[in-house]
């Protein structure tokens, strides 16, 4: 099977994201990015399904943040060939990221296109639905595990409800599926897999189209939420915050 | 200009969700703004058996086609597409479900409208919506102002005070014009949980490990304190994907809404997600190096140390006091 797999960065949630002097954007100077998580489970279902069907896996990206070291790591992992969107800025909203994609994905002409369901950063309901309608192909997202199904031209995508129930849904190809998560964790692959990668993996560059659409949202400011009822914050070492919950619970009869 | 509120009432195994009485609120405060109606959209065959619980809008919209039966993306964008193209609705509510993230964006594309998502709070400006959202995992709001109509709105589950259920709507069947096209994605049954595990949503107590337990091998730990406190281990997401629990012990959207006496979260940010299965609890304490996590904002106690410093020394005093 012929797929395509987008991966984006985001900004790392460990450090508090900084604010622009405008207050509607990011100021990503000191921000760390890191791969989307689900774009993540999004390139292992793509491999497994390579693995066990033969086929081919394409990486697309936007050239931003630390986008080649997702790339070559992508490459180590198994994945055929890399686009690399070229663009001088941080990538657009959503909805104009997916008109980039699809003009990269257009050529590969794959069968599949795999896309996280969701990434923290993104305000207007995610790249993959739009990739979708952009290229014309239909949606399901909210997967977690996809199996080449009985009938032909077709996948089953598992989608997730509440309670851990969930529906499998018939996919006709081409189809474009928001993952959620892999049938399997994203594999490790060590560093000196992705070292190697990094000599022999030409990325094929990819000429950014023009967005031209005009945003349908504006932020007026970014803020970051008020402290509602903060929790009571114990302190002391891990022996004294250890006893001051033992007698928490004891006063509500939670230990006996 | 457009007045009316369209709420989608989403149908889930047969029970309308629970977020629905909170979009049909939403949808009101909208809608008084201007002197509009809130409208109720249910999909499927059985919809008009939902209606007795929809009273808090003024019009209940029921479209009985067989390809609505059970989910699927294309029949739904569809028939929502064609209601919203005869109501003109100044919004369109739907929630952040496994459903609305399918159907939000879907429809948003092919309409050409505004779509935000995380919705918290909509407040009507004028003719422009004034949308709270949170994004980042819960650790960013933006306040996103939206001009065009109909604007499509994704809410969080638990932003909104749930509109009543008693009310005088009437159903208006809904006939489309043309049967609905099954489309390339068709459902195909049901795929449930499997029997045997510890049923997480019957426990007084429990120990709910996040990303930060960082390894299977430090489960143990969290067991040995599940054990000394007679309940049991849950997790949020990342947990689960890595294998280290049966998905039965998923907390939050995905996975199970859980109300115990006593949510120790472990090592858990509190994404929206994670909150929704879990907010009810009667006491939750959390546990995380970050001082500014999201779980602080809904725990009741909180301590910023490392879980695994913590988790022993926390089984050891509750086995003193036991004896
Ligand atoms: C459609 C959809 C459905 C979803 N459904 C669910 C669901 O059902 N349940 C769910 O949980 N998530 C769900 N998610 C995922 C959710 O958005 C979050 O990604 C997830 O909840 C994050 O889990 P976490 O808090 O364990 O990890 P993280 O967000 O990575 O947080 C880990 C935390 O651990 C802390 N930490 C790290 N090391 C230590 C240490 N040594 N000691 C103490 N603290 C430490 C860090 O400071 C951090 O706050 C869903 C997402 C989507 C898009």
């Amino acid at each position: 099977m012929n797929i395509a797999v987008v991966v984006r960065q985001v900004p790392d949630l460990i450090e508090p994201l900084e604010i622009a002097p405008s207050g509607t954007e990011f100021d990503f100077g000191s921000a760390s990015f890191l791969l989307n998580e689900s774009d993540d489970h999004a390139l292992e279902q793509a491999l497994l399904l390579k693995e066990a069907h033969g086929g081919h896996v394409t990486v697309v990206a936007l050239d931003f943040g630390d986008v080649d070291n997702t790339l070559y790591t992508a490459a180590a992992k198994g994945a055929d060939r890399i686009v690399k969107i070229a663009r001088d800025d941080a990538p657009p909203p959503p909805r104009a990221a997916a008109v980039l994609y699809a003009e990269a994905i257009k050529p590969i002409a794959p069968e599949l296109v795999l896309v996280g369901v969701q990434a923290h950063d993104e305000l207007d309901g995610g790249v993959a639905p739009f990739l979708a309608a952009a290229l014309g192909m239909p949606y399901v997202g909210v997967i977690r595990g996809v199996a080449v199904g009985a009938e032909p031209g077709a996948v089953a995508a598992f989608k997730e409800f509440p309670g851990a129930v969930m529906a499998r849904m018939n996919v006709k190809l081409p189809a474009v599926l928001g993952i959620l998560g892999a049938d399997q964790p994203p594999r490790y692959v060590p560093v000196s897999r992705i070292r190697g990668a990094m000599k022999t993996t030409q990325f094929e560059e990819s000429a950014a189209a023009a967005v031209s659409s005009e945003p349908l949202t504006a932020i007026a400011r970014l803020y970051p939420p008020a402290a509602g009822s903060r929790a009571e914050m114990l302190s002391g070492s891990e022996t004294e915050i250890a006893s001051r919950i033992v007698d928490i619970l004891a006063q509500k009869g939670l230990v006996k | 200009m457009a007045k009316d509120v369209l709420v989608l009432a989403e149908v889930y195994r047969d029970a309308l969700a629970d977020v629905t009485w909170e979009l049909l609120a939403a949808g009101r405060t909208i809608a008084s703004a201007t002197g509009g109606q809130v409208l109720a959209l249910v999909l499927g065959p059985n919809g008009a058996a939902h209606a007795p619980a929809l009273g808090a809008a003024d019009r209940i919209m029921v479209v009985d086609d067989p390809r609505l039966a059970d989910y699927a993306p294309g029949p739904y964008v569809a028939a929502l597409q064609e209601v919203t193209a005869a109501e003109q609705p100044r919004a369109v509510l739907l929630g952040a479900t496994s459903i609305g993230w399918d159907v939000a964006p879907l429809l948003a594309a092919r309409i050409n409208a505004p779509l935000v998502t995380g919705c918290k709070e909509i407040q009507p400006e004028g003719e422009a919506l004034r949308v709270a959202t949170s994004f980042c995992g819960g650790k960013m709001m933006a306040e996103v102002r939206v001009d065009g109509a109909p604007a499509i709105c994704m809410v969080l589950p638990g932003s909104f005070r749930p509109a009543d259920a008693a009310g005088q709507a009437k159903i208006e069947p809904r006939k489309l014009p043309s049967p609905l096209e099954p489309g390339a994605v068709r459902f195909d049954g049901w795929v449930l949980p499997e029997a045997g595990d510890v049923d997480i949503t019957q426990q007084d107590v429990l120990v709910s490990v996040g990303r930060g337990i960082q390894q299977k091998d430090n489960l143990e730990l969290a067991e040995n304190l599940a054990g000394a406190l007679g309940g049991a281990v849950c997790a949020s997401r990342p947990v689960i994907d890595q294998g280290w629990l049966p998905a039965t012990r998923q907390v939050g959207k995905s996975g199970m809404t859980v109300k115990p006496k006593f949510y120790l979260a472990l090592g858990i940010s509190g994404a929206p997600e994670h909150q929704e299965g879990m907010k009810g609890a009667d006491l939750i304490i959390a546990v995380n190096t970050d001082p500014q996590a999201p779980i602080f904002d809904i725990a009741h106690y909180g301590a910023e140390v490392d879980v695994l410093d913590l988790l022993p020394a926390l089984t050891e005093a509750i086995e003193a006091k036991r004896g």
